[in-house]
């Protein structure tokens, strides 16, 4: 057993001839959470579904409890996933099914477990995020925060030895964000698990965070504890952690002259 | 100058036919692979059952109003236009025979798959379209279930059972409105109507040729819905394509393969 749940080799990866990342290396310890930071269009989800196996690197490797994920067959990739659990930006919760139900589906797809057992598991990891009373509900009457609080107690349901969380704070009100924030240490620690936080909420993640791992222009830009990060003076993670407008990350979209195209105007 | 300008017009319309050819085949390429991952995953959704008597439900029972209404009113006009014609030669008598072949042989199988499309693959589009776009079918993934075998074939094995059980539905309804506007209404002998239509109305040309359309109309017609909402592009502007797609393909499918079926079945 190595110590490195998930280890990220040398990976690059792209798509319609672009590349987003070039010759990334990463590695998540056991039992530690870990976020990935970066800027919107960084590739931070896209490294989340190369972990989850559902794309594959155009180089290096990832590998999953020592093996190479696209490496696998889908039998294989199944088994890999079934170690994972994955909260999706919005929940994904499945408009179709009531909250228990959505809950109740990883475990009625993967074990035989009789109903009345399900029942119990089912509102024990309601009770872990705190919706233990609104296993009634359907997706679509809960709020943001509680949709992704079922999620992520769906995610949680066949206590995973990985949790990634993609975004879980987005659009999220001060309250929710800070429940989510307690509940993805508890949970790490609880279940023993290892945690990857993709995300981009700077205050959040240093309050949580064992590590974090910042990516910009496809590369890892900076790495360190949170309070490595806060005291560097790498003039990109500067400007990220403190939000400041104007630095490496230009305002301005790449552009030509500005006087140029607005005399250039030919109609 | 002109020559160039035209010049550039010229290949800018032969790259784009080509693209769209190319397009084309590549789409009916995807579609195919999915019909076939849909069959190898097809034996996982029959062991739970229950999940396609859902579907049906929704696909097949959903529909049964705008089939049944359809069906009553056709047969009804095939009964005023029948009995309109046949009388002129005196054989008014056959409109029993002329109602029920129409129905059978071709109305019930091409307008309930038309309107199928319509109602239940336009329904099945939006609702895979949706379920990727807000990610429910990569959550599925990520869960290692696999979103053909419960989503995708549950689907398809419903369209393909519901489909010529709701062609029969209308070939029955749309009999019984020929029938309510010959006999009672028109005053044509009812013992005509009914022993002509039986005794010329054949099992294995009539109504067992427009079961096997039926089911070949099923086929088709799910597979477009289910593949236009797997495949397009997780936007609101991506899934509204994607539903008016399925809509002109299938309708555009079930008529060119009606053509095709019938011209294997009428020996001329």
């Amino acid at each position: 057993m190595t110590s490195n749940i998930v280890e990220i080799d040398n990976l690059s990866f792209g798509y319609k001839g672009r590349m987003l990342h070039q010759g990334i290396n990463m590695a998540f310890p056991r039992g530690k959470v870990i976020a990935i930071m970066g800027g919107s269009g960084s590739g931070k989800t896209t490294l989340l579904r190369l972990i989850g196996g559902q794309i594959k690197p155009s180089k290096g490797q990832v590998r999953v409890d020592g093996k190479v994920v696209h490496h696998q067959d889908r039998t294989g990739i199944y088994q890999l996933r079934r170690k994972m659990g994955m909260l999706f930006q919005h929940g994904a919760l499945f408009t179709d099914l009531s909250v228990f139900e959505n809950v109740a589906f990883p475990i009625r797809e993967h074990t035989n477990l009789p109903e009345s057992m399900i029942h119990d598991v089912v509102l024990m990891k309601l009770n872990a995020v705190g919706l233990r009373g609104a296993h009634k509900l359907m997706p679509t009457e809960l709020s943001g925060g509680m949709a992704r609080r079922v999620a992520l107690a769906r995610a949680i349901a066949l206590d995973p030895a990985i949790l990634m969380y993609d975004e879980p704070f987005a659009g999220l009100d001060p309250i929710s964000m800070s429940v989510i924030c307690d509940l993805i240490r508890t949970l790490n620690d609880a279940l023993g698990a290892t945690s990857i936080v993709v995300t981009h909420d700077v205050e959040e993640t240093f309050s949580f965070a064992d590590y974090v791992y910042f990516v910009a222009n496809g590369v890892v830009a900076a790495e360190g504890t949170p309070d490595d990060l806060r005291n560097s003076d790498l003039p990109f993670v500067h400007q990220f952690v403190y939000g400041e407008k104007d630095g490496p990350v230009p305002f301005h979209y790449a552009a030509g002259d500005y006087a140029q195209d607005l005399l250039g105007f030919e109609g | 100058m002109i020559k160039s300008v035209l010049l550039v017009g010229v290949v800018r319309v032969l790259r784009n036919i080509g693209h769209q050819v190319t397009r084309g085949i590549w789409r009916l390429g995807a579609g195919a692979r999915l019909f076939m991952l849909t069959m190898i995953y097809s034996g996982e959704s029959f062991r739970r059952f229950r999940m396609i008597v859902r579907e049906i439900y929704f696909t097949g029972v959903m529909s049964l109003i705008i089939i049944l209404v359809s069906g009553f009113f056709v047969g009804m006009v095939l009964g005023l236009q029948g009995y309109n014609t046949l009388q002129k030669y005196g054989s008014s008598d056959a409109i029993g025979v002329l109602v029920a072949l129409s129905l059978v042989r071709e109305l019930g199988p091409v307008v309930t798959a038309l309107l199928f499309a319509g109602r239940a693959g336009t329904a099945i589009t939006a609702e895979i379209g949706l379920m990727k776009a807000t990610e429910q079918l990569s959550a599925m993934e990520m869960m290692a279930v696999s979103p053909i075998a419960r989503v995708i074939a549950p689907r398809f094995w419903a369209g393909v059972i519901a489909m010529p059980l709701l062609a029969a539905l209308f070939s029955m309804v749309g009999i019984l409105g020929g029938y309510l506007v010959a006999v009672p209404l028109i005053g044509v002998d009812e013992g005509a109507f009914w022993s002509q239509m039986q005794a010329n109305v054949d099992w294995q040309t009539d109504i067992v040729n427009g079961v096997i359309k039926s089911v070949v109309f099923g086929v088709a017609c799910t597979m477009i819905a289910l593949f236009e909402g797997y495949d397009a592009p997780p936007t609101a502007e991506g899934v509204s394509h994607a539903t008016t797609r399925t809509v002109v393909t299938s309708s555009l499918a079930v008529l060119g393969l009606d053509f095709i079926l019938t011209s294997f079945m009428i020996n001329v």
